[in-house]
């Protein structure tokens, strides 16, 4: 029996640490250990030599900083010779039932959107080592170290789209049992299972007493056989060198114990030596062994937090969905980020627990744009994403770029449906809504939807697809169409509960479709739907008529304890629900939204945002919306804006004064959807390449949207090309650059320089904290901007005079 | 636990001692309670010899930990220096998250929340400064004011070598893009010398630096 056989029936071990001992035999701190592949071939042989002696199973090669980062012009070579160097240590041990992994840690950088790595090029760099290491003769792709599920995601991915070899990953957490991402035991557990790891664990970081409990946590939640790798207790400074403070009797009396606590595969990190891995080999060797059993919770999860579905109500937010509303679809045309976020912000602010994403819109292109709104949701929400699209290219996009284990919206019964969704679900993971509808239809009774949830099971089971990862959707459907609709509803989903022990969803507003007063209906319908086990509700978490059933349910079906949240929510209801941090979910109607006899322009320079939305609103029932622009809100802007450059108004005031303005904005914008506003002229912002502050320029995109410009936003680290052509396809006059540090107006030149020959009518104003008059000056731009009044005043002059030559 | 001296944050968004009234103070305080639930400040230091060497033009170098640094004004800093401590801290992506969060919501939050993590930064270097400067004093050393690659003519690229010899992305998990930024934006790395002998009076924070002009000068 090989190795790779015995995974998961008896106990494997690892090798240890590799740093100390390279350091002992001559490596100097900041020297590359690969680098030793080629240079210290024997050593390198020496150490595999020495694990596979002490008795361990898997050797790790020496390849764990190997990426064509570090290694752009000899990266094969170190990966070769360091698989190479390993075979010849396993075969001077005598150990050819050993294996060999190539050894894969993270890059260094941080991934995109909050760093500048993007997921492709990680997942690229993955798979080119893996590949190697596949070439050269390894048994197993091993990701150790990882502190970041995106990045651990994007090696996974790679090592699989690049070898067919076995992936095990383990992960770094702190002592609180967290990544330094913030993802948990249960939260990287339910993502890889999902992504098809065929063993996962924890390494580095803790020693194995530190280790322990979080041991007992993946055992308990994993499906599939757990690693643990510890460093030899915790590292303290002696005479400048790293020194851990457990010897190898101490390490292994441990070990033991994470053996007995169910671990499957263990080994060591840093500071363990062979004769640690020798010790622990002996300690564990009549310790029990448990064999890794099927966990069957349901979960789906962001990058940081997991969602259970069975036990307390899911409330998914459905509002991220053009279906309906002209205001969503004319985001989605415009890319009109901003206004999408806000809807996934607001809803969860209302209580949701996950959101739907749904982005489909026969005009734009889907993939395209789910993956930009997934990536840039995950930016600013940790909820948990539920990808909600027919298209299969759109799905794969938002599997893929997905930061955690999403729900899929949907699958059905139909057979060309189920081909092109479970295959997605299968290789980047995920919890499935199922359908239950299929080539015929919707059943019109329990019973023909009951067939179909069992056929999505089975045809689940067969791409390899757990029955827990599919949660059966009952479908709601209207009831003045058929008066025993929610009847029918109802009976499936007590029925997939009872009989088939399945979890269930439905869009619960539905129901009410065409009759009046439909949040009655509504909510009744939600009640009942929740009494007969619904799991998961699709609704509107801004309704309150839905969030009082909500809390009133989760209270009376004691999912509340004390009543907490429920007292939390209504008890305060006389508070002032304008306060930041509300958990009120509903602030419609409340007094402190009233504008109180206060005038559209007070309001904005006061920077009261609310108060100066509800202002417009009234006066919009009395007067042109270009006359509140030009009358009210303009010169309101002006006098905040004079005060400011005056110096008696502080930049927090002037951006009150524009948010409230932006408040207003929307509000005449959400009046007139579809007609085109008068636009002052079209301007570029982007935050220059390498780049990646850019709340600079997003102060001044505001104020120059708030001032009549529609500003074309790049967003940050924004390559010169992509500035240039956009300046040249959209026929741009004034183009806004800003950078942050002296490193990065490298970028803002080479950006002037390139628009000066292919646009060299459009104006360059530029910004940023180590910019000043005569930096700007040297690097060629029109114009220097110290603040966003001054870009105002400089976009005024540009598009002024355009208008009058 | 950090505190967040909410003064600081008004120097930040350009107050330049002048108070705000009531209620952006009330603004300030509801964004400084919003960014410490979410902040998770980690550092690692490490204790490095100093070398120095001259480089033949009348000037010298620095060899810390590996790296050999160029500048005069860190040069003078680290005058009667044997040994330097570095150190890398960071406030967390948390801040990171909230502050992209708080723009999609408003611009206004967005800019106090930046302010108030820049405060919250500081603060926690001095934290880890003070427990730098007491390690000292127990082995009966002096301290100089910290510095930091990018201060004067220290060059920003030793930032690199930092985080490196720190191990900061494993430890703390502080990154380095391609344009020499770290991520959490909320980072700081710094090196603090250690001496036998006190220092005269040694210029530091904005009192060192030539941008006279400066908004946010103290």
């Amino acid at each position: 029996m090989s190795v790779l056989e015995k995974l998961g029936k008896e106990r494997l071990f690892c090798d240890g640490g590799s740093g100390s001992m390279l350091q002992a035999w001559g490596l100097r701190p900041g020297e590359l250990p690969e680098t030793w592949n080629l240079t210290h071939p024997d050593e390198i042989a020496e150490l595999s030599r020495m694990y596979f002696a002490a008795g361990a199973d898997i050797v790790n090669a020496n390849t764990f900083g190997a990426n064509a980062l570090k290694y752009p012009e000899n990266l094969e070579e170190i990966v070769t010779e360091g698989v190479r160097l390993a075979r010849r240590g396993r075969a001077a041990a005598g150990r050819e039932d050993g294996l060999i992994s190539v050894d894969i840690g993270p890059t260094g950088k941080l991934l995109a959107p909050l760093g500048d790595l993007s997921f492709d090029r990680a997942a690229e760099l993955f798979g080119e080592t893996a590949r190697f290491g596949e070439k050269a003769g390894a048994d197993i792709v091993f990701i150790e170290t990882m502190a970041d599920t995106y990045e651990a995601k994007a090696a996974v991915l790679g090592a699989k789209e690049n070898t067919r070899l076995p992936v095990f990953l383990t992960l770094t957490f702190d002592a609180k049992g967290k990544l330094l991402t913030g993802g948990d035991v249960r939260t990287v557990v339910a993502v890889f299972e999902g992504l098809g790891v065929d063993a996962l664990g924890i390494n580095c970081g803790l020693g194995p007493a530190q280790m322990l409990p979080l041991v007992r946590e993946l055992v308990r939640e994993a499906s599939v056989p757990v690693i643990v790798n510890p460093n030899a207790g915790l590292p303290r400074t002696e005479n400048g060198k790293t020194v851990y403070d457990l010897d190898a009797e101490t390490f292994s009396a441990y070990m033991r114990q994470i053996a007995e606590a169910g671990a499957h595969v263990i080994g060591g990190c840093c500071g363990t030596t062979p004769e640690h891995i020798r010790r622990t080999i002996l300690a564990c060797r009549d310790a029990a062994f448990y064999p890794p059993t099927a966990k069957s919770s349901t979960v789906f999860t962001s990058f940081s937090a997991a969602q259970q579905i069975g036990g307390e109500p899911v409330i998914i937010g459905e509002r991220i969905n053009p279906t309906g509303k002209k205001r969503f679809q004319e985001a989605l045309r415009r890319k009109d980020t901003d206004y999408i976020l806000a809807q996934g912000i607001e809803q969860e602010e209302c209580g949701a627990m996950a959101l739907d994403v749904n982005v489909g819109l026969p005009e734009i292109d889907e993939p395209v744009m789910m993956r930009h709104i997934v990536t840039s949701l995950q930016a600013v929400t940790a909820l948990p994403l539920q990808i909600d699209t027919s298209d299969p290219a759109a799905l794969e996009a938002g599997l893929r770029y997905y930061n955690g284990k999403a729900m899929v919206n949907s699958v059905n019964g139909k057979e060309e449906s189920i081909r092109a969704v479970f295959p997605l679900v299968k290789k980047y993971g995920g919890v499935v809504v199922g359908l239950t509808l299929d080539e015929n239809g919707i059943p019109g009774t329990a019973e023909g939807r009951v067939n179909i949830a069992q056929r999505i099971y089975a045809a689940a089971a067969s791409y390899g697809i757990a029955k827990k990862d599919i949660v059966i959707d009952a479908l709601a459907m209207a009831v003045s169409s058929d008066e025993q609709g929610a009847r029918v509803t109802l009976e499936t989903i007590r029925r997939i509960r009872e009989e088939l022990g399945g979890h269930t969803i439905l869009g619960v507003s539905n129901i009410s479709f065409g009759l009046p007063r439909r949040e009655i209906l509504s909510s009744v319908f939600l009640t009942m739907a929740l009494q007969a086990g619904l799991d998961c509700a699709i609704i509107n978490p801004g309704s309150e008529a839905m969030m009082r059933a909500v809390y009133a349910y989760r209270a009376l079906a004691g999912h509340d304890p004390q009543f907490r949240n429920y007292i939390a929510v209504f008890g305060a209801a006389s508070d002032d629900p304008a306060k930041e941090g509300r958990t009120q979910p509903l602030q419609k109607s409340s007094p402190e939204t009233e504008p109180q006899g206060r005038s559209l322009g007070e309001c904005i320079e006061k920077g009261m945002k609310s108060q100066a939305a509800a202002a417009t609103g009234e006066l919009l029932k009395t007067t042109a919306a270009m006359d509140i622009v030009d009358r009210e809100l303009i010169p309101a802007l002006d006098r905040v804006g004079r005060g400011f450059e005056g110096g008696s108004v502080f930049l927090p005031q002037l951006l009150m004064a524009a948010d409230a303005a932006q408040a207003a904005f929307a509000v005449i914008r959400d009046s007139m959807a579809g007609e085109t506003a008068h636009v002052k002229g079209r301007i570029i912002l982007a935050t220059v390449k390498n780049d990646i502050h850019d709340i600079g320029k997003n102060i001044v995109k505001v104020m120059l949207e708030n001032y009549g410009y529609e500003v074309i936003d790049l967003g940050k680290d924004v390559p010169p090309e992509v500035i240039v052509e956009t300046a040249v396809r959209e026929d741009i006059r004034l183009v806004g650059l800003s950078a942050l540090m002296t490193t990065t107006v490298v970028s803002m030149e080479e950006t002037i320089r390139l628009l000066r020959k292919k646009k060299p009518d459009a104006k360059v104003v530029v910004g940023g904290a180590v910019m000043t008059q005569a930096y700007a000056d040297r690097i060629g731009a029109d114009a220097y901007a110290k603040d966003a009044m001054e870009t105002v005043r400089y976009a005024d002059s540009v598009f002024s005079n355009l208008t009058s030559s | 636990m950090i505190r967040v001296d909410e003064k600081e944050v008004y120097r930040y968004l350009g107050y330049r001692g002048a108070v705000p009234d009531t209620e952006i103070r009330e603004k300030v305080s509801a964004c400084v309670e919003r960014l410490l639930a979410v902040i998770e400040p980690r550092s690692v230091r490490k204790s490095f010899p100093i070398i120095r060497e001259e480089d033949g033009d009348g000037g010298s170098i620095l060899q810390i930990a590996g790296m050999e640094i160029r500048s005069y004004a860190l040069t003078k800093n680290l005058r009667g220096c044997t040994e330097a401590v570095l150190f890398a801290a960071t406030i967390g992506l948390g801040a990171d998250r909230l502050i992209r969060k708080a723009m999609v919501a408003g611009i206004s939050d967005a800019v106090i929340l930046q302010a108030a993590a820049a405060a919250a930064i500081e603060e926690y270097c001095d934290e880890v400064n003070g427990e730098i400067v007491r390690d000292a004093a127990e082995r009966g050393l002096f301290v100089r004011p910290r510095f930091s690659p990018g201060y004067g003519d220290f060059p920003l690229a030793h930032q690199g070598g930092f985080l490196q010899v720190l191990d900061a992305q494993k430890r703390a998990g502080i990154h380095l893009t391609d344009g020499d930024l770290m991520v959490p934006s909320k980072s700081v790395t710094a090196l603090i010398g250690l001496s036998a002998e006190n220092a005269e009076c040694v210029l530091q924070g904005c009192e060192a630096c030539g941008k006279k002009e400066c908004a946010f000068r103290r």
